[in-house]
């Protein structure tokens, strides 16, 4: 295998476990906030908004991609805000797939958030209000360490999908080297290029990867035997 | 009573041409034509071509693990020539049946000129190909960036798609200002349909040829020998040719 073709496949390693936690670190402090209030709330939008955060679970990566592609185009109204803001385009770009990510990865770090957050009750936090702890603090310092075990699976499966994820990069992405080419578009050159050996030893490490972080989840995460 | 019986005698008439059905791995840039071509196969010879659309890289991979298909057209000339070489091909039954035409396009109807002068001019942040390493379209916008002596300075602008289908995509929703796509995709009434677009000459380039093989589950398959036999017909050579393929 020559040296260049590997410095390729690390570079695009590299610049997956970067994507992987800028946007896991991002979607805690937007998903935490969206979880807390899907959990609470009696609000007749409740049902709306929890469908459009799962919405990336049901759609095809690649009509979302396409979406992401119009939207952040220069005729979409992300374009023409980021054109306004002379921030350029996003598509071709690391922060394009930083956005990109949050949005299609959100329903993974939103979803067990929320669920630790109603499995928490009401009860220990009207204990915390009896006891004059301001609704902040008794965020702070009751709900989030109850919470923990919804964290870590939020932020352990946030990360992980957005390794894994292939459709929407490979829309809005346009396969450039350290800004773009992931891992799994590397891949998915290599199969295209009939490069199966480097093909093999990325795969088998996204395998083994993956499942390192499925048994860490499963290990490590107590809040399993307690949610329905 | 008179359409009962015509039933019947076209029923017979099937039935004493062989009716057989051929399984067909076409690559995705084909399927506009391949569609309006296996209407007329049918028509013609009573056979029925089941089409499957998809990436030739693809292809080559499920077929060399046992996929059922029994004839490819291809995107290239070099997939079939390794099947054949690997014995999942039919020796001797490789057969050119388009030549694929380059064109830069761009959706802005003002961007593009006649004689492609934007390439140096510059003005734009990106611009479109398909991977060079994987789609032969990828490969021929190469080539005409090296021989017009802009490939360095366009380097740094490049956005690949992973097929020519995607290219086209980044271009015509203007995320890149101009591509290198095929002529194929936006050939209207016989010219550039919409936005601008140069056709680049044939000089510029190698031609892109697109090679049919019989696949080793499709050897002896009366159906499978029809339909390459079809692609050489005038009438199919009328659609591929309105289609912005070159022939052979």
């Amino acid at each position: 295998m020559e040296s260049a073709a590997y410095s390729a496949d690390l570079a695009a390693v590299w610049l997956t476990l970067k994507l992987a936690t800028v946007v896991t670190l991002l979607l805690l402090v937007i998903g935490t906030p969206i979880a807390w209030w899907l959990a609470r709330t009696r609000s007749i939008f409740k049902g709306a908004v929890g469908a459009v955060v799962a919405l990336p679970l049901v759609l095809p990566p690649t009509v979302i991609g396409f979406y992401l592609l119009v939207v952040m185009g220069p005729h979409g109204p992300l374009g023409q805000l980021t054109k306004s803001l002379g921030l350029g385009l996003l598509p071709f770009t690391f922060p394009g797939l930083v956005i990109a990510s949050v949005f299609y990865s959100l329903p993974f770090v939103v979803q067990p958030i929320q669920n630790a957050f109603e499995a928490i009750g009401e009860r220990p936090l009207e204990v915390a209000a009896t006891l004059r702890a301001s609704p902040w603090d008794a965020f702070w310092s009751v709900a989030v360490p109850l919470a923990k075990p919804g964290f870590l699976s939020g932020s352990i499966l946030g990360f992980a999908h957005t390794v894994g994820e292939f459709g929407i990069v490979l829309m809005i992405g346009g396969n450039i080297p350290d800004k773009t080419r992931v891992v799994s578009v590397q891949i998915y050159d290599h199969v295209e290029a009939l490069e199966y050996a480097q093909a093999h030893w990325l795969a088998g490490g996204m395998v083994l990867f993956s499942f390192a972080v499925l048994l860490a989840l499963y290990t490590f995460n107590p809040a399993r035997r307690k949610t329905p | 009573m008179k359409r009962l019986s015509t039933l019947i005698l076209s029923l017979l008439a099937l039935a004493s041409a062989h009716a057989d059905e051929v399984q067909v791995a076409v690559a995705a840039n084909f399927t506009g034509p391949m569609q309006v071509i296996s209407v007329l196969f049918e028509r013609e010879t009573g056979h029925k071509a089941s089409l499957a659309f998809g990436a030739t890289g693809k292809f080559y991979a499920q077929i060399a693990n046992g996929a059922p298909f029994e004839v490819l057209l291809s995107a290239d000339d070099e997939t079939p020539a390794r099947l054949v070489k690997e014995g999942n091909g039919v020796a001797g039954s490789n057969l050119t049946y388009a030549i694929g035409k380059v064109v830069l396009w761009s959706a802005d109807p003002k961007l593009i000129d006649g004689k492609g002068e934007v390439l140096k001019k510059g003005g734009f942040k990106h611009i479109a190909l398909a991977n060079p390493k994987t789609a032969p379209y990828g490969a021929a916008a190469m080539q005409v960036m090296g021989k017009l002596g802009v490939a360095e300075q366009l380097k740094p602008l490049f956005v690949q798609g992973e097929n020519i289908s995607q290219t086209h995509q980044f271009v015509s929703t203007g995320a890149a200002e101009l591509g290198f796509v095929a002529y194929s995709q936006v050939i209207k009434n016989g010219q550039v349909g919409s936005g601008s677009g140069w056709i680049i000459p044939g000089n510029l380039y190698d031609p892109i040829r697109q090679d049919a093989v019989i696949l080793a589950k499709g050897k002896d398959k009366p159906a499978a020998v029809a339909l390459l036999k079809f692609l050489k017909s005038d009438k199919a050579k009328e659609v591929i040719r309105s289609f912005g393929y070159e022939l052979p």
